[in-house]
């Protein structure tokens, strides 16, 4: 269970990644989110600048067109 | 971490829209981002709120011509009688997309620089007074220039 949940459904893209920096940036280092969201791109949009500023995405899933994706702030 | 301009010259509504988007996608992931606004940019950056008395004929008219402010833009095209920019301001609040305005907030939240070029503001009768916090500096084109010969990516709008 992560620390924090996010609902990005209904937001499209850059609304999800754009949304979840800013909440990142008002958490503590090591702690986890969950962004849920449904807008296609955002998925892969929001895991590949997570590696790029060195978050960690400890898992991503998806059913039935909503992914999940939990990430830990590391820096 | 690579670099990004834009040169604003435009004050139509979707390239607005556009610049703030690019700014801040860019400036999100850490990139170092800067935007110029000149010309018609400048009725971006103006504040409403902070309105200076022009006396001049010509600083008179472009005072009215320049938007006043983020939230008064118009879209470039199908803008029969504004019905356009209603539409697209409509659009996006369907979608839940920010208004200009929060854009621009958003695009200094994630470290986005904002600078306007002094010829214009000369021209038109410009106050540095009449913008909004987020401009950091009035500057020259010069400067500009050092900023964008070692950006990795320089855009004109």
């Amino acid at each position: 269970m992560a620390d924090e949940t996010l609902d990005c459904k209904g937001l499209i893209c850059p609304r999800p990644l754009f949304e979840t920096l800013k909440r990142l940036k008002r958490m503590e280092t090591g702690k986890t989110i969950e962004v849920v969201g449904d807008y296609p791109f955002s998925k892969s949009e929001i895991t590949e600048a997570m590696e790029k500023l060195g978050h960690e995405v400890v898992s991503v899933s998806e059913e039935g067109g909503t992914w999940q994706i939990v990430i830990r702030k590391r820096r | 971490m690579p670099k990004l301009t834009l040169v604003v010259f435009s004050g139509d509504f979707d390239r607005a829209f556009v610049a703030f988007t690019i700014a801040s996608r860019a400036a999100a992931e850490g990139w170092d981002v800067l935007m110029l606004f000149t010309f018609w940019g400048l009725g971006i950056v103006r504040d409403p709120n902070r309105t200076v008395p022009k006396t001049a004929e010509a600083e008179k008219a472009f005072d009215s011509a320049l938007a006043r402010g983020a939230d008064d833009l118009r879209i470039s095209q199908t803008s029969m009688a504004d019905l356009g920019t209603t539409m697209m301001k409509e659009q996006m609040s369907a979608k839940k997309m920010l208004p200009i305005r929060e854009m621009m907030k958003e695009a200094k939240e994630f470290g986005v620089k904002f600078l306007v070029c002094n010829i214009p503001m000369e021209l038109m009768g410009v106050r540095r007074e009449e913008f909004v916090d987020e401009v950091d500096e009035v500057c020259s084109v010069g400067r500009y220039l050092e900023e964008a010969k070692d950006a990795d990516v320089n855009l004109f709008i």
